[in-house]
């Protein structure tokens, strides 16, 4: 089963993403920034990556220009967690690399069926 | 499959008030003009959690006003607007909005919409103010879609689907791309395999292939699109409406959609203009006040490590106990001396999880010290006073209760520092001190104590005038004994205060003896002491925890009591000449200057054979309590101890003149007392009291 790596620097966001992801039956492991994703990547193995942007220590962006570094993420879905009133930040983020976004707010219905178009 | 969000409310309820903690201190340190960077970030990060969260869980009135706070926030973090000491402040009173607001929402009440929103057009107006763009209109352009009104009935669209070759490396796939083009409807697709290099020169990293792809369904545009919507940059991209077999021109579709862009910005705009003005129908249910549902008790944050050293002590705890099991199964004199051996051994593991035990209820005191910047802060502009707070000492941990019911009476505190003792700027000058007065919280752990300090550098307090109101007052007959210290302290006594005038802030009288007696109730004292001119002091100290007690055991009759040791001031042995027969009063006895009330224990509790019946033949320990003195009568003292306070509302019901009991070595049962109301006892029993004979 797939194993997703969910990044977001708030507790209720990482449970609520994680509950709502184990409950469809993928593996999940969290990070609460972007130094710990990293960290995170770098020993395990991962299908997809998900994360906030505004995080302390290393935030989305800039999480997602270092894992494209990485021989394993190359190919990875990484997806960010944005805003709708940022487009900037969309852009920023298809330039280091991501696959695409998910619009918060977000219900766990919506973001189950993101994962599912993108692993299939 | 429907989640039930409302399991994840209390961490984020949690993790937000944190928030708005961190976003007021961040806004407290900031300064006008050269804001830190990331100190900013921090506090927009914050607002940014709570905005998101609140939208995720369906708090959309918190969620919407947060979002003003957060524009402005990010406005001032990309350096787009300057920080002005006008934006702290209305940023400042937004954390306090937005605090209610979340405080209604846990609780279930209803939310201050009024509130909110008057401070919403605060903050719009700060940001309409120097003319950096509102975004509402910038939203409202942005979801437009072009739904064209078809001219001819489409039956379908051809899309052109060609990936740049480096497609990959973003992790979009096109084979998931069309496979959820295929969700849409029957698709029939024809691919372009012109572009596939040789096999030495081919990258395989890279993508060479593209689509012809025919959808026979008429769906809305839009919903194709939304599938390109992350690859938009790295594909060449038509989507062609059909008729039949045949393609219209985008052109001849397009049109009518341009002008009804240009009226629905101009809508869009218009809609944040308007005040929000809904009249109040029904009676709104009031915002939970100080009472209500607010959390008390609910739960607390323990560092791992200490629930790591408990689970090993428990274990080793556990291992002695089958130790001694074993012994026990096979004993014999001779093996006494493990015995013993295991028995200390148990008392060290015992010990040692009781104090990790308490450990794990006490929190640094920075939760209760923290929520006093502010107020400085608040209350010194509002004075016209320039007042700087020192805190120290702020990892003392203490009992999480003691640090639930210190807050307000701290809050009295400092208060009277701020109102009464430091001067106006001018007067400080005039003085010759430092035109910023400067108050202290000071918070140590002292020979089994938690020791909290305040200390100001005002003006002190006036002996006399406290002297002459407590006289005004009937407080006190005569003050002609008093030492500096005793006259300070009357300042205790119910409906006391010399201020002249009652400030909005204190003076009303009757907060210190709320205070005192607070702190009575958490098993602490309270002391003050001042200089005129140079300022006061106020010592509180408390008990390190509110599980144990030390006291002092005695004995009446065939009883056992205990005296909480902080309460005893001596024990003496009475003498006759001490001793009299007071009308109105009962038995009295002279200690020093003062006369004292006699405490008949036997008499009070109703036992029935106590060894000695005449004060002078047993002991007397004199004990204080809520500002008053008297001596217990009783036969005889025994040892000193710590004893573990059990409830009695939960384990029997309300005993008068006790305040817990505990479970003695022997099994039995002692009560341990309440001075105060022990007094308050002996008081309503006093006509039979007088009626005895000595």
């Amino acid at each position: 089963m797939a194993t997703i790596l969910a990044v977001d620097d708030s507790a209720s966001m990482r449970q609520m993403v994680s509950f709502t992801l184990k409950g469809a039956g993928y593996d999940v492991v969290e990070a609460v920034d972007g130094v710990d994703a990293l960290s995170k990547a770098q020993s395990g193995a991962f299908n997809l990556v998900i994360t906030d942007v505004n995080m302390p220590n290393m935030d989305g962006i800039t999480l997602i220009a270092e894992l494209r570094k990485l021989p394993a993420f190359k190919f990875t879905p990484l997806l960010m967690l944005t805003t709708e009133s940022a487009p900037e930040k969309k852009q920023a983020g298809k330039a280091a690399g991501a696959t695409g976004w998910i619009v918060k707010p977000f219900n766990p219905d919506q973001l189950l069926a993101t994962i599912k178009k993108v692993l299939g | 499959m429907s989640i039930d969000m409302a399991q994840f409310h209390q961490v984020f309820f949690e993790e937000s008030f944190e928030g708005l903690d961190i976003m007021e201190t961040g806004l407290l340190h900031m300064q006008p003009g050269a804001a830190d960077s990331e100190e900013i970030n921090s506090i927009f990060r914050a607002a940014h959690s709570i905005k998101g969260g609140a939208g995720t869980f369906g708090f959309m009135e918190v969620s919407n006003f947060t979002h003003v706070m957060e524009t402005l926030l990010d406005e001032m973090r990309d350096g787009r607007r300057t920080v002005t000491s006008e934006a702290i402040d209305a940023l400042l009173q937004s954390v306090d909005v937005l605090r209610d607001l979340l405080t209604a929402s846990q609780d279930g009440n209803d939310l201050d919409t009024d509130r909110a929103a008057a401070q919403k057009a605060v903050l719009e107006a700060i940001l309409a103010g120097d003319g950096t763009a509102a975004e509402a209109v910038a939203d409202a352009t942005e979801s437009l879609d072009s739904t064209a009104a078809p001219l001819q009935q489409i039956t379908g669209w051809k899309i052109v689907f060609r990936p740049h070759q480096n497609i990959l490396r973003t992790g979009n796939d096109p084979y998931r791309i069309i496979r959820e083009l295929s969700e849409l409807g029957e698709i029939r697709s024809h691919c372009d395999t012109s572009l596939l290099p040789d096999l030495a020169v081919f990258e395989e990293e890279d993508f060479y292939l593209s689509w012809e792809i025919f959808l026979d369904t008429p769906v809305d545009k839009q919903q194709i699109s939304d599938i390109f919507d992350w690859v938009e940059d790295e594909c060449d991209l038509a989507i062609i409406p059909l008729v039949g077999e045949v393609e219209v021109s985008e052109e001849e579709a397009i049109t009518p959609a341009v002008t009804e862009t240009a009226a629905v910005a101009e809508t869009a705009a218009t809609e944040p203009a308007k005040a929000t003005v809904t009249p109040v129908a029904a009676a709104k249910k009031p915002a939970a006040s100080a009472g209500s549902k607010s959390k008390g008790g609910g739960s607390i944050r323990v560092d791992t490590e200490k629930i790591d050293s408990l689970i090993n002590m428990v274990g080793e705890l556990v291992i002695t106990q089958s130790m001694l099991g074993m012994l026990g199964e096979d004993f014999d004199m001779s093996r006494v001396e493990k015995l013993n051996e295991g028995l200390s051994q148990l008392e060290r593991h015992t010990r040692e999880l009781q104090e990790s035990v308490m450990q794990i209820r006490m929190l640094p005191i920075s939760f209760t010290f923290s929520r006093f910047p502010r107020l400085v802060h608040d209350l010194s502009s509002k004075m016209g006073k320039k007042i700087e707070l020192q805190m120290i000492g702020e990892e003392t941990e203490v009992d999480k209760t003691v640090i639930e019911k210190i807050g307000d009476p701290l809050v009295h505190l400092v208060r009277n520092s701020l109102d009464h003792g430091i001067e106006m700027p001018a007067d400080r000058v005039a003085a010759g001190k430092p035109e910023t007065g400067t108050i202290q919280l000071i918070a140590s752990h002292k020979g089994g104590n938690i020791v909290i300090e305040i200390h100001d550098d005002g003006k002190g307090l006036d002996k006399n005038k406290i002297l002459s109101k407590a006289l005004e007052k009937g407080v006190i007959a005569d003050g002609s004994n008093m030492s500096d210290k005793q006259i300070y302290e009357l300042i205790f006594e119910p409906g006391f205060s010399t201020a002249d005038q009652i400030s909005d802030v204190s003076g009303r009288g009757v907060g210190m003896d709320v205070v005192r007696r607070n702190i009575y109730e958490l098993g602490g004292s309270i002391e003050i002491d001042s200089r005129p001119g140079q300022g006061s002091a106020i010592i509180i100290r408390l008990p390190l925890t509110l599980a144990i007690l030390d006291g002092q055991s005695i004995r009446v009759g065939e009883e056992t009591y205990i005296v909480p040791l902080v309460s005893i001031i001596e024990s003496i042995q009475a003498k006759p000449e001490m001793v009299n027969m007071v009308a109105g009063k009962g038995e009295t006895f002279k200690l020093r200057d003062e006369y004292l009330p006699v405490i008949r224990m036997h008499d009070v509790f109703g036992i029935e054979n106590p060894r000695f019946t005449r004060v002078t033949d047993g002991l007397l320990v004199v004990v204080e309590g809520d500002g008053g003195k008297c001596g217990l009568f009783v036969d005889e003292l025994l040892g000193q101890h710590q004893v573990v306070i059990k409830s009695l509302e939960t384990n029997y019901g309300k005993v008068e003149g006790a305040s817990g009991a505990t479970i003695l070595g022997d099994g039995s049962v002692a009560l341990i007392l309440d001075i105060p109301d022990l007094m308050r006892l002996s008081r309503k029993m006093i006509p039979e009291h007088f009626l005895k004979s000595a």
